[in-house]
């Protein structure tokens, strides 16, 4: 054999050897593939954030009494739509809807709150800063619960005067009051003007601390450990997975798609694999909306509704000094950025959560990986996606993987 | 010979796919990722820094910026903008930073940072001090 030859099979043979290191170590995963799998881990989940606009977040009486709060179907117009209506315990704390259905049908799908406390935005949009602030929302949503603010406080002041006061000071005399809010329909809208502004800020107090009430409560509701969070936690011991912890040579390959060529993990990152972000993924508008064709602009159309929110970190009712609101004050205002761009949801339980997407419009998993696959033009904005270019066989795997997390 | 032949075959198959691997991500050759430049005019020169080097991606944070003459004197009373984004994304910053505190001897503080995805951003400061600006861009890589 010529000299030139050898060193070329030597060379070979060397740079082989440092590729099959690699791949047999860490069960076939790279440095950088066993590194991605750390940050998804639910190992790499810090402590639950404190919610300094929240003075009760943590508060033990609170959990208590927003737990109660939460499974109330008196806060609601018809009696019969609670926060646990949608937000279901025994699946994820959704309802495996296309769209939230209260007294009417919502324009989105209901979000599911495990590990929700960990969220900077609230909703799909982020329209609202924090978790109690959010938990106003559907209360007076005319298609969710129907309810008014003056409800809300003369109902808590009757069935809720003990646990309330215990928590959060004394009750407010209320006088019997029409239902009323700034947000209601034109008779609540115009009830809610009558009223003078020292009731006015009794009543938001009221309302303020029933949010800060069932977000204690939501705060509990934590993500939990998966069959891809025990396999890399005995990757990192430098353990061979067991058979509880192991994942099929398919699971491991989508995985590698995951965190490659499928650019999941753009988004998709950190122990909770969301990046609490917005973006425009191209998703088309549901199908129901060829009758009423309004395009949902997403992040573009919450910049000026949490700004203006009277309960925002910023607003009379948190209990944040200027400096603990660093996410309002420093966020972005660039609506051509943010055109139809929404939340992209943890992948936790992914698999048992369809339909997918804001307002459910991918029925199932493998129409979601296509629909990244493919990378369609967006309905309104610029996506962010690229045509991935992945076989029948990756995208088998990456749907593999999906299913495990 | 054959089974050789073969051996290499294979072995050339794995060197490629752990190469594609590490390839995957590219980002621009010679990359400059000097946490100090010049200004495009040459106006000044400009250092940053995390305000805490432990920062996580994703999460909102602060920065440093010291900015000093070509000859190292610090330069005072400067006020200081912010863009930037990622060029392989078209996208800008997905947070407005704002210049909030002159902490003196020419270093100021950025507030509002953050790096939502991994790869490549461009973090561009315009630096308006004495009726003089000039401009200024980082790159900073984000794993």
């Amino acid at each position: 054999m010529k000299p030139l030859y050898l060193g070329a099979l030597i060379g070979l043979v060397v740079s082989g050897s440092i590729g099959g290191y690699y791949y047999l170590q860490n069960n076939g995963l790279n440095e950088a593939q066993l590194e991605a799998a750390r940050t998804l881990s639910l190992a790499s989940l810090p402590t639950l954030p404190t919610d300094p606009s929240n003075a009760v977040a943590d508060n033990p009486a609170a959990i208590a009494l927003g737990q109660s709060l939460f499974n109330e179907t008196a806060l609601s117009a018809n009696g019969k739509v609670a926060c646990a209506t949608c937000h279901l315990e025994n699946s994820q704390f959704q309802d495996d809807l296309p769209l939230g259905q209260g007294i009417g049908t919502t324009d989105r799908r209901t979000m599911p709150l495990l590990g929700v406390g960990y969220a900077s935005w609230l909703f799909w949009d982020g329209r609202k800063d924090s978790l109690w602030s959010q938990a106003l929302g559907p209360i007076e949503s005319t298609v969710e619960h129907g309810f008014t603010r003056t409800q809300v406080a003369t109902y808590v002041a009757k069935n809720y005067q003990e646990p309330y006061e215990a928590l959060l000071g004394p009750l407010t005399t209320l006088e019997t009051l029409p239902a009323a809010s700034p947000l209601g329909n034109d008779t609540q809208q115009t009830a809610w003007a009558e009223l003078d502004s020292e009731q006015q800020n009794d009543i938001n107090q009221i309302f303020a601390n029933v949010g800060k009430s069932i977000a204690a409560f939501e705060r509990t509701l934590l993500p939990v450990e998966n069959q891809f969070d025990r396999y890399t936690a005995a990757l990192l011991a430098g353990e061979s997975p067991t058979e509880k912890a192991t994942l099929s040579q398919k699971e491991i390959d989508g995985f590698k798609i995951f965190v490659g060529k499928g650019e999941c993990i753009q988004c998709h990152n950190g122990p909770r694999l969301t990046d609490e972000f917005f973006h425009n993924t191209g998703v088309a508008s549901p199908q129901n909306s060829v009758q009423n064709p309004v395009i949902d602009h997403g992040r573009a159309d919450a910049i000026a509704i949490v700004e203006a929110d009277i309960f925002n970190c910023l607003g009379p009712y948190s209990d944040a000094n200027q400096d603990q609101c660093g996410e309002l004050r420093f966020m972005s205002r660039d609506e051509h950025l943010f055109e139809r761009a929404f939340k992209p949801p943890s992948l936790r339980g992914v698999a048992e959560r369809a339909p997918y997407m804001h307002a459910g419009q991918l029925a199932t998993l493998s129409l979601v990986i296509e629909h990244y696959n493919n990378a369609p033009t967006a309905v309104s904005g610029h996506t962010e996606l690229n045509p991935l270019g992945l076989s029948t066989n990756e995208k088998a795997s990456l749907l593999a993987f999906l299913e495990v997390l | 010979m054959k089974k050789i032949l073969i051996l290499v075959g294979i072995i050339i198959l794995a060197v490629a796919a752990f190469v594609a691997f590490k390839m995957f991500q590219p980002l621009p050759e010679n990359l400059d990722t000097a946490t100090t430049q010049t200004t495009i005019e040459g106006h000044y020169s400009v250092t940053v820094s995390p305000e805490n080097a432990d920062y996580q991606r994703n999460s909102l944070h602060n920065w440093i910026v010291e900015v000093t003459t070509p000859d190292g004197m610090p330069v005072e009373d400067a006020q200081i903008t912010i863009d930037g984004g990622m060029p392989q994304h078209g996208h800008g910053l997905p947070t407005s930073p704002q210049m909030t505190q002159a902490l003196g001897e020419g270093r100021y503080k950025i507030e509002g940072v953050r790096f939502n995805m991994r790869g490549w951003w461009e973090f561009k400061l315009t630096i308006t001090a004495n009726n003089t600006v000039d401009n200024v861009t980082f790159n900073l890589v984000m794993n």
